[in-house]
């Protein structure tokens, strides 16, 4: 008990650099934090991938289009459940400079699409709805909110990759299964697409961008890849097939660099943190060598002495670390909001929780270490002729 | 063997490293310091007082030579077992009082008994007796920086004797202080050793400091001689 008192008094002796101390290793945990969750979000998508679900694209490359009438190809194959596929329409929405407008839209089969990702949480009259006019669309939750959209509202955008002015109908709002699931993406009926592509740009009708596969056993996933594959090798559009997670894994490791930059500063943050707690524990215990060569005079044993330097430095580190901890939430969410779709599922994960808490206590175990030797190591002697 | 006393020093060498330099402090000093005796310490700065305080009291040790304070050869321990001997048989009194700032006068002179069994009411009744006998009854909730050197230098007194030890060593314990502080705290050292039998080893480089010892021996260039 005396042990904490004298902590927290000594922890009190200098307010103006205790309080430094904690603010900064509060700003290098919230740091830690947010940067930590930035790297978690990146690859959401992965983590929330579907371990029966595979994707068929194209061999050469994601943008380019696979023919249709592969679909009935692949429902053939024995391991296949069903079937269904989308196709990236891009478009602008208002102002195109701003994130907030920049939300994925795809051209999806109304009919099987959301048998495949039951993930997405919608009404069966919404469904119907959707199902039976051909301009319905379907969005996320998050971007309902964000831009005011209700059921019947007509949303319109210009097309970039399908040029011309295309409205659509709102008629289903989904929500995710759970926090993992975006509620940022915007569905609407592929044959809409199709119809409008067929009249202007005829060359190009009759293509989706994916498709995806619903396995029976996760176990014939690598055959179903393969026979899939070599059903359309000879074909003029040759497809690569891959499960759900390694086709996510790809568009992540498209960012590997930024990722990595990221994931090594959280790192020299880890070190900031270590230096700033190290430089307050050091002084400290230097401008207390006397202090504790008179408790070591009195009695006092190792512990003791080990106890006073480590308490502070933990005491420091915790106060410090649970702070950061409690702000990276808001800072968190004021970016999530901020960037709605930039990062869909921006939510602050229990390991980067259990991780911020481990680098805070590390530090503090590792601050006290030098200090705490120095001061074992200095005969009560000498440490009671220092001059404080 | 110096003797049968309560302190026996016998044949004690001791040197320091300074960087390159081996310093040698004191060369085979022998003292003896009988039960219930008041002995001031004298000699020039750099004289190994204040070394040879530190080996009675049992916070250095020799290179040489052996310690037996109250029949227990202290060189001996381990220094976990040092440790718990200075709790219980010696008190310090230093020339800089050494309380702990962020301490009360009432904690301060609580610390040594932090180490004991003693109930929290017993350790209570134990502090504020060691404060009446040195006069701050009245400033028992003052910290350190609220308080005169000569009351800071009293409560360090009753810090050192809180334990009842029997045994006091004193470096140096008016040498920061006026001269009528000086009396007060040589007065009650002076009490401590009348009334309460405490055998006191004192350090000074104050002769009437001194005057209030039974004996005095000068330590110079190694060499014990009574004054």
């Amino acid at each position: 008990m005396f042990i904490f008192r004298l902590i927290l008094k000594n922890a009190l002796r200098h307010k103006l650099r205790t309080f430094l101390t904690i603010l900064g290793i509060c700003i290098a945990v919230t740091a830690f934090g947010f940067l930590r969750t930035i790297v978690t979000a990146w690859s959401a998508g992965v983590e929330m991938s579907s371990v029966t679900r595979m994707i068929t694209r194209h061999k050469v490359s994601f943008i380019m289009p696979l023919p249709k009438s592969y679909r009935e190809k692949i429902q053939t194959i024995a391991d296949v459940d069903q079937v269904t596929y989308a196709n990236w329409f891009g478009g602008l929405y208002k102002d195109p400079n701003d994130w907030k407008n920049f939300f994925p839209r795809m051209a999806v089969d109304p009919e099987t699409y959301f048998d495949i990702y039951p993930e997405f949480v919608l009404s069966e009259k919404e469904l119907a709805d959707f199902r039976k006019e051909r301009n319905a669309c379907i969005v996320g939750t998050k971007i309902a909110k964000e831009h005011g959209f209700k059921i019947g509202d007509i949303v319109s955008m210009d097309g970039d990759i399908y040029p011309g002015k295309w409205d659509f109908v709102v008629r289903g709002i989904y929500k995710g299964k759970d926090e993992t699931w975006d509620e940022t993406q915007m569905l609407f009926q592929w044959d809409y697409l199709n119809e409008r592509i067929t009249q202007q740009q005829p060359t190009r009708q009759g293509n989706v961008g994916w498709y995806v596969l619903r396995v029976k056993d996760q176990n014939a996933m690598p055959a179903v890849a393969r026979e899939v594959d070599e059903l359309f090798s000879n074909s003029r559009a040759g497809t690569k097939t891959e499960t759900e997670k390694e086709f996510q894994q790809s568009f992540v490791s498209m960012s590997s660099a930024i990722i990595t930059s990221l994931e090594a500063i959280s790192y020299i943050i880890i070190g900031i943190i270590l230096l700033i707690l190290a430089n307050t524990i050091a002084m400290a215990a230097r401008e207390r060598t006397r202090e504790y060569a008179v408790l070591k005079t009195l009695g006092f044993s190792s512990v003791h002495i080990v106890g006073l330097i480590a308490g502070e430095s933990l005491l420091l580190a915790c106060l410090g670390g649970a702070l950061g901890l409690v702000l990276t939430f808001p800072i968190s969410a004021g970016f999530a909001k901020l960037f709605p779709t930039f990062f869909p599922i921006f939510n602050v994960e229990d390991i980067t929780i259990i991780l911020a808490v481990s680098v805070a206590l590390l530090a503090g175990i590792i601050a006290a270490t030098f200090p705490t030797s120095a001061t074992l190591r200095t005969k009560i002697a000498d440490g009671l002729r220092q001059i404080g | 063997m110096a003797g049968n006393g309560f302190v026996q020093v016998d044949k004690v060498s001791k040197s320091y490293q300074r960087d390159a330099i081996k310093v040698e402090v004191l060369t085979n000093i022998s003292l003896t310091v009988p039960e219930g005796e008041f002995l001031a310490l004298m000699g020039p700065s750099g004289s190994g007082k204040t070394t040879l305080l530190n080996l009675i009291a049992g916070i250095d040790r020799p290179d040489q030579g052996s310690v037996v304070v109250n029949k227990v050869d202290i060189d001996g321990l381990g220094e976990s077992a040092l440790a718990k001997w200075r709790a219980n048989n010696v008190g310090f009194i230093f020339q800089f009082y050494n309380l702990m700032p962020v301490l009360t006068a009432y904690e301060n002179v609580e610390l040594p008994l932090l180490l004991t069994r003693l109930s929290k009411k017993e350790k209570m009744e134990h502090v504020e007796t060691a404060l009446k006998l040195v006069g701050l009854a009245d400033r028992i909730h003052h910290y350190p920086r609220q308080l005169s050197g000569g009351q800071e230098q009293r409560v360090a007194i009753a810090r050192a004797l809180v334990t009842d030890p029997a045994l006091i060593v004193a470096d140096e314990p008016t040498g920061d202080l006026d001269k009528v502080s000086a009396e007060e705290i040589m007065t009650l050292l002076e009490r401590l050793n009348k009334e309460f039998k405490k055998t006191i080893v004192m350090v000074t480089h104050d002769p009437r400091a001194a005057e209030k010892a039974h004996k005095v021996m000068h330590l110079d260039k190694g060499e014990l001689t009574k004054g």
